[in-house]
């Protein structure tokens, strides 16, 4: 597994740059630097709320949510979810909160 | 990258078939990384397991779909395809191209990919088989830049449209295809790009029941020609069958002798409903009867086209058998005209009155057959807004677990007990 360096800090990350391991090796230095990687020029209350809702999801439920229900409980449109995170839910808000990474046939 | 020895896959050079073994070998002069797809495969044939690691998302910037992303597990052995990531680019309606245009796409793809592709997936994409996560967004600029082409979808979203040929070089397409692929694409761009359901969703549109793009099997909302008015009978053409002029099916079983065309056993007496006879060298078709099954005018096509008054039906929720098991698409729109003019606005109705229901009801990974399934073809049709005829069932249920609403019984659920009693003491 590949390992990135940011700040000081190290995380162990998979091919695609999600963090391996557990949710407790998240913290505020990994969201600093996934916003380097997928296009985030400036945090905002907005990108904390949709992690923040993300983080609590997985953590009482052991998924993500449904991009439908992500929307319901944040309040904000896909629409808006993708001018956050440009990547989109997956590949952007969920790696930035420490997620696992999404499967299927995706 | 050197060459591999591949003895297995050598042998799938033999043969009349195109050899796709003897196509990589060709490609890997140019593109050496074909030798490492050729060597990985070969393990693969030795091994009997794929040796491509679990999962993978990569993307670009907007989407949330259109890349599947692929790592080897053994990308020590083989570089060239540690990553090999597939990229799909949304295809033109029935797949007509310029060879411009396929060169355009070529060269892009030498410059950026392996040069190996899929022509085409089984959705319909186009598809560039190999390439890294620093050449997806330089890809995806010149594609869009260069090219004027977009990705395809992948994901819980809707995956790219597609239709059979049509109107384009067939005489049975019953509206015309491309046209409403086309406009539907371009209509839900959103949809295709970013996944917003809870599942996949698929569209696919064929001119006429003979269904050359299997909508009925391979997608969630099928949208399949017909007519509604009588078959169109050219009784001199019928003539031409039984003098032997015109040859049975096109010629299409030319390659056997199966005797002289005779039209009561290989027309008449295989019409489903047998609503056709014979007098004297006259053909008659009950019309009322006929269930557009397509079996005669496939047989005489130059005697008998589809009516004048077309349109389309429309059945959905077909998939694949995980998890509840396969299903074919449900009728569910016995006739629907198909209309450019008010571009295609009683289609999207109904499409938006599926999702609408589906994106709130549907579970996560639940495609919308089992969403039906689950809840019920009764409520579908009311959600749908949709009047149940018998046309909606191929028989009716054999069980008495019939539910009703509440205020279709007199009285409504609200009954007293004590009040029962007062009839019958216990
Ligand atoms: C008010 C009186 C009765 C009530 C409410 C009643 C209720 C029922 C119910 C709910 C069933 C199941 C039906 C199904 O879904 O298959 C049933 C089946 C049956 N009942 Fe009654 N029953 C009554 C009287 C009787 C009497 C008096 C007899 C016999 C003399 C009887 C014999 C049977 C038998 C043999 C079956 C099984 C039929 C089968 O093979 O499915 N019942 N009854
Ligand atoms: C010794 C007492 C009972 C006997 C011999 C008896 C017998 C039966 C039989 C033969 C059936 C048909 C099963 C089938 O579908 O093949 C049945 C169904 C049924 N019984 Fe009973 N039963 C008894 C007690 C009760 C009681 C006390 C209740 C309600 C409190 C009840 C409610 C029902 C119902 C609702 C069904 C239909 C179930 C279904 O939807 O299939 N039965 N019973
Ligand atoms: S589905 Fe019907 S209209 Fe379309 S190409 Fe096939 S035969 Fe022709
Ligand atoms: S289309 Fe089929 S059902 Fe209709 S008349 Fe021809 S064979 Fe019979």
């Amino acid at each position: 597994m590949p390992t990135i360096e940011h700040n000081g800090s190290s995380f162990t990350v998979d091919e695609d740059g999600f963090l391996t391991g557990n949710m407790d090796a998240w913290n505020e230095t990994w969201v600093d630097y996934v916003k380097t990687v997928e296009g985030i020029t400036e945090m905002t209350d907005e990108h904390h709320k949709v992690i923040e809702i993300l983080r609590d999801y997985y953590k009482k439920n052991g998924i993500a949510p449904m991009v439908r229900i992500l929307s319901k409980t944040t309040g904000f449109p896909l629409k808006r979810i993708y001018e956050l995170f440009p990547s989109g839910p997956g590949k952007g808000a969920c790696k930035m909160a420490g997620l696992p990474k999404p499967t299927g046939c995706v | 990258m050197p060459k591999h020895d591949t003895p297995l896959l050598d042998e799938l050079e033999k043969g009349p078939w195109p050899s796709f073994v003897t196509d990589l070998k060709r490609q890997a002069e140019k593109k050496p990384e074909c030798f490492d797809i050729l060597g990985q495969l070969e393990l693969s044939y030795r091994d009997k397991v794929t040796h491509w690691k679990h999962g993978g998302i990569v993307g670009v910037f907007g989407y949330g779909g259109g890349i599947v992303g692929r790592y080897s597990d053994v990308p020590t052995q083989f570089p060239g395809v540690a990553h090999f990531h597939t990229v799909r680019l949304n295809q033109p309606s029935s797949m007509f191209y310029s060879s411009a245009k396929l060169r355009d796409i070529c060269n892009l793809w030498e410059k950026y990919g392996s040069g190996m592709t899929n022509m085409h997936g089984s959705t319909g994409d186009l598809v560039l088989l190999g390439t890294t996560t620093p050449n997806l967004e330089p890809l995806f600029y010149d594609l869009t830049h260069d090219l004027n082409q977009d990705l395809g979808g992948s994901g819980s979203n809707l995956r790219t449209p597609s239709c059979c040929l049509g109107r384009a070089r067939c005489e049975w397409g019953c509206y015309d295809t491309q046209n409403l692929c086309h406009s539907l694409t371009m209509h839900y761009q959103d949809e295709i790009h970013r996944p917003a359901f809870p599942y996949k969703f698929k569209m696919k549109f064929s001119g006429c029941p003979n269904d050359c793009v299997a909508a009925i099997a391979r997608s969630d909302f099928a949208v399949i020609g017909t007519w509604r008015d009588d078959i169109r009978i050219d009784q001199a053409a019928v003539k031409g069958y039984l003098s032997g002029e015109f040859i049975p099916n096109a010629g299409a079983h030319s390659d056997k002798d199966w005797g002289k065309f005779d039209i009561k056993a290989e027309v008449l007496d295989l019409c489903p409903t047998g609503c056709m006879w014979m007098e004297g060298d006259t053909l008659k078709i009950d019309n009322s009867e006929c269930t557009r099954c397509m079996h005669c005018l496939n047989v005489m096509p130059r005697a008998l086209r589809p009516g004048l008054q077309q349109g389309a039906t429309i059945c959905v929720g077909a998939k694949a058998p995980i998890l509840d098991g396969a299903q074919f698409a449900t009728m569910t729109v016995p006739f629907i005209e198909v209309n450019p003019d008010t571009e295609f606005a009683e289609i999207i109705e109904v499409i938006e009155k599926i999702w609408d229901w589906w994106m709130e009801v549907g579970k996560n990974r639940e495609r919308v057959g089992e969403t039906i399934m689950r809840i019920g073809l009764p409520t579908f049709l009311k959600v749908m807004e949709i009047t149940p005829t018998p046309q909606h069932v191929k028989e009716p249920r054999s069980n008495p677990y019939v539910f009703w609403q509440e205020d279709e019984v007199e009285g409504g659920w609200d009954r007293d007990v004590i009040a029962y009693r007062k009839r019958n003491a216990q």
